[in-house]
């Protein structure tokens, strides 16, 4: 595939790329942010749960 | 009732976490060097005779399009499990599946539409294939709208579980559309009687994208299905520290 076959169709197929590109990033950071956000909320309730028992 | 024992792995919270924490990466990294392999491949093919450089989008709108419904596939088997067996895990796995298959399915049905303005000359057309995929993205929206709108969350997952089996209907619909109703998109190409009609040269960077995009589905679900445990162990804190 050159330059010249890409760019008579460039206005759909880069778009199409973009959307892509953009939605894994978006799904990636949002699954592993929110774990880690509970993961942390979860080790901040067990050590002040700790802190308390003793 | 109870799950099969060779099953009831399954339903263990600690042990799904035990094996998630590295499945999950490895997955991730399969997923990374599939695409990067199908991605490589992808763009060193020559153009279609027919549909020119448009061929690129293919291989990313056909595996997003598998995925939409795979995805389903998964968030009705996780209800069936969830409503049947009771198992928290089963439903932490349909709650965390919605999402992404919703994404998946919005995904195919914007790539789609950018691949068939210059081949049919229409950003949509109301044929029983794109019709069927937007009623599959519908269930899935509506799926998350009915739990995120019922306060207890017990009620709000059997509620949503009924949703999803009724849903599940539109799947045989989706795969046959093309077969049962004369439609302006093509019919299957890959997954059919006699074998695919691709030629190799397509086929085989298509696939690594259908490979690359499922493990990236099978990695993502797993990170998500993490968080949803891990935030439900984080209520169950909230609550034993607000009754001391």
């Amino acid at each position: 595939m050159t330059a010249a076959d890409l760019a008579k169709y460039a206005a759909f197929i880069w778009p199409a790329y973009g959307l892509t590109i953009g939605f894994f990033v978006w799904i990636t950071l949002a699954s592993l942010l929110s774990s880690r956000r509970w993961r942390r909320e979860v080790e901040r309730l067990q050590s002040e749960k700790t802190r308390e028992d003793q | 009732m109870r799950l099969p024992r060779q099953l009831e792995f399954l339903s263990l919270p600690d042990r799904f976490m035990a094996v998630s924490a590295w499945l999950a990466p490895t997955i991730g990294a399969l997923a990374v060097l599939l695409l990067e392999f199908g991605l490589w491949f992808g763009f060193k093919v020559p153009p279609d005779y027919q549909q020119g450089a448009t061929v690129l989008i293919m291989f990313i709108h056909v595996p997003a399009a598998w995925l939409s419904m795979f995805g389903y596939v998964c968030l009705a088997v996780s209800s069936f499990l969830s409503l049947v067996f009771r198992h928290a895990l089963a439903d932490a796995a349909a709650k965390a599946c919605a999402p992404l298959g919703a994404g998946f399915t919005a995904l195919a049905l914007a790539t789609g539409s950018l691949w068939g303005r210059p081949m049919w000359g229409a950003w949509w057309v109301w044929d029983a294939r794109l019709t069927s995929v937007l009623v599959l993205l519908l269930f899935y929206l509506g799926y998350i709208a009915l739990r995120a709108s019922i306060e207890d969350e017990n009620r709000a997952g059997r509620a949503a579980a009924i949703l999803a089996l009724v849903g599940a209907v539109n799947l045989p619909v989706v795969h046959w559309s093309v077969n049962w109703w004369n439609t302006l998109h093509q019919g299957s190409s890959v997954f059919r009687v006699g074998g695919p009609t691709l030629a190799a040269v397509y086929l085989i960077p298509l696939l690594l994208m259908a490979l690359g995009y499922t493990a990236a589905f099978g990695a993502l679900w797993l990170v998500r299905i993490r968080a949803e445990l891990w935030r439900r162990k984080a209520r169950t804190l909230s609550l034993q520290a607000a009754n001391r």
